[in-house]
């Protein structure tokens, strides 16, 4: 379609004023995350990131939190919806309505809710920052189950997984073998959209009392502003970067697909 | 009428009074039939008929509420899918998305611990079966829908099944691909002598494969036999409505004979013995001829088919009959002209009024 000259500059005008609107703050918090006393510039917060032993450890937790909770979320969710999919479809309906429930409970009623449950997680298994896991993987499921659903419903799961049962393949090779394999993409954004979620969360973990980057960021808020900024803008980066190459891949397979 | 076919061989698929309820709905009611080796038998019926419920049991991707399937003589009614060793070709393309056409052939080779060198062999001559042999390398979404549905017929047989099952293979596919298909996938059976069960609801596909045809109505079978037979005899009101197209003439049956448009016309098994009917006749069966003096009817419309002509006519009784006819003999009918319509000496079925 030919478009006209002055809808090309209109174009152009609404893209910088969205560029503004979206690299301006960012830019912002590298300019204070650099600055130095007397008008100079200095790496001195970005150095803190992997000097400042406390959110440094707070950086690993998050990343570890974002590792588990990926991957527990898709060992859960997984096998369910196809299984859901392929054999108990009248099921699909309330897997749906439970997964986006977390969607709809603010975050501080999550917790209040939840305390009584995390009283039992430290009892058993110590009280550590990674507990949060469990919670995260209920926070991140109506985002993970809308990403892979999509992708389910792109393909005719149960005509592949009827042509690979006729063929001789066992329930897990249908699976593994036949499902996973076509729905790649929708893995690939639950597991980045989730990684994203969990490098951001701030209130859960605060009000359980846990230290992750987020609580971190803000404790040092307090005392290093610097160094707070700096992290809030890697943590933002590396969330970008993620959602960067989901794009990148979900682009790629369309391609090969196409 | 269910109608259990002997065959002097061991069958080598069996199905014993089967019966799929589905609450209320009754999707089998009661279904026997044998199939003898290398036999293609096809189901063939209309929408909801239960031809698919019985092919799915018989590939295990669906539980009989009764009765028993058994193939090679073992009861294989509880035996899992995976483990049933059949080979499917479903009505929707059914290709692995992510794999080649090579890697589709072998799956099932795969699965089953056959070395890579076999695997390969084996898909090649299968694809060279099917008239593909230079697609190997290729996607499921770089063929067409023919292309698609023989490479499932390649990877279906690739596993050397016991039973091969084709569900509706050609209905996504357009009229000249599915004669093409049609045609070869009789080729490629008769050439491997695989069993074969085809469901489908297109009567002149079915004609044109089958061994035998069985006709299924509301989860029974209603006839089974060889194309011809079946389209010559049939055995009840439904088949002779169903396979083909029938007129409905009124008929008056004494003594074994049926009078219809006063020729006497013999009687097929099944008809009423006495009294007045309606009697199943063929389009060709019939004969339209320009006439004056005895004309018994009008033509109503002329619908030129290629070779053939369908002639509409309007009966002097009221009844209106369609009649086949060639071209040539059609080409000296017009609407209106007046004409004698007659019946031909085969037999014919009468039901009753």
């Amino acid at each position: 379609m030919r478009t006209s000259p002055a809808f090309r500059v209109v174009r152009v005008v609404l893209l910088l004023l969205f560029a503004v609107f979206f690299f301006g703050p960012l830019l912002a918090m590298l300019d204070f995350s650099t600055r130095g006393t007397n008008g100079s510039r200095t790496w001195a917060a970005w150095a803190n990131l992997v000097e400042d032993p406390e959110l440094n450890r707070a950086i690993v937790a998050s990343l570890l939190l974002s590792l588990f909770t990926v991957v527990l979320m898709l060992l859960l969710l997984v096998p369910t919806m196809i299984w859901v999919r392929l054999r108990v479809p009248r099921a699909t309906r309330l897997l749906e309505f439970l997964c986006l429930l977390p969607l709809t409970i603010p975050a501080l009623v999550i917790v209040v809710g939840i305390t009584n449950v995390y009283q039992w997680v430290t009892y058993f298994l110590g009280d550590h920052v990674l507990n949060l896991t469990f919670v995260y993987v209920v926070l991140v499921l109506p985002f993970a189950y809308r990403a892979i659903e999509s992708a389910l419903s792109s393909i005719d799961a149960t005509t592949l997984a009827e042509a690979a049962r006729s063929l001789g393949a066992g329930w897990g090779t249908v699976i593994g073998r036949i499902i996973v394999p076509n729905i790649w993409s929708g893995l690939l954004s639950a597991a980045f959209i989730s990684v994203a979620l969990v490098l951001g969360e701030f209130t859960i973990a605060s009000l359980l009392n846990y230290e992750n980057m987020q609580v971190v960021i803000a404790l040092l808020g307090k005392s290093d502003a610097n160094t707070s900024v700096a992290a809030s803008l890697a943590a933002i980066a590396f969330a970008f970067v993620l959602l960067l190459l989901l794009s990148v891949v979900g682009r790629s397979r369309r391609t090969e697909g196409s | 009428m269910t109608t259990a076919v002997s065959t002097q061989t061991e069958p080598a698929v069996a199905f014993r009074d089967l019966h799929r309820h589905y609450g209320e709905v009754r999707a089998l009611d009661g279904l026997s039939l044998d199939l003898a080796p290398g036999e293609l038998v096809v189901l063939l019926g209309p929408s909801g008929c239960g031809k698919t419920t019985a092919l799915r049991i018989l590939a295990g991707l669906d539980i009989a509420t009764s009765g028993t399937v058994m193939v090679g003589g073992r009861d294989i009614t509880h035996v899992p899918a995976n483990k049933r060793d059949m080979g499917m070709v479903f009505q929707a393309y059914s290709l692995f998305p992510h794999l080649t056409v090579e890697e589709n052939v072998a799956f099932g080779l795969k699965l089953r611990g056959v070395d890579r060198a076999k695997r390969i062999k084996r898909a090649g001559e299968m694809l060279e079966l099917v008239g593909l042999s230079t697609q190997g390398d290729r996607y499921a979404h770089q063929l067409s829908g023919g292309q698609q549905q023989r490479v499932a017929l390649a990877r279906a047989l690739a596993i050397e099944p016991a039973v091969l099952l084709l569900d509706e293979p050609l209905s996504a596919l357009d009229a000249k691909v599915r004669v093409q298909l049609r045609d070869e996938i009789r080729r490629v059976q008769l050439e491997v002598g695989t069993t074969t069960l085809f469901v489908t609801h297109d009567q002149e596909e079915a004609l044109a494969v089958a061994d035998r045809v069985g006709v299924m109505f509301q989860g029974r079978l209603e006839q089974v036999a060889p194309p011809t037979e079946l389209y010559a005899r049939p055995a009840t009101p439904f088949v002779a409505e169903f396979v083909g197209l029938s007129n409905r003439m009124r008929a008056e049956v004494s003594e074994g004979t049926a009078r219809v448009l006063g020729a006497a016309v013999s009687l097929l098994e099944g008809s009423v013995t006495q009294g007045s009917g309606y009697a199943l006749v063929r389009p060709e069966s019939l004969g339209v001829t320009a006439a004056e003096g005895d004309a018994n009817g009008r033509v109503v419309s002329v619908a030129f088919l290629g070779p053939i002509s369908r002639v509409q006519c309007r009966l002097d009784d009221g009844q209106l009959v369609v009649a086949q006819l060639t071209s040539a003999g059609a080409s000296r009918l017009s609407p209106d002209d007046a004409v004698r319509v007659d019946v031909g000496a085969d037999a014919v079925l009468v039901v009753p009024e």
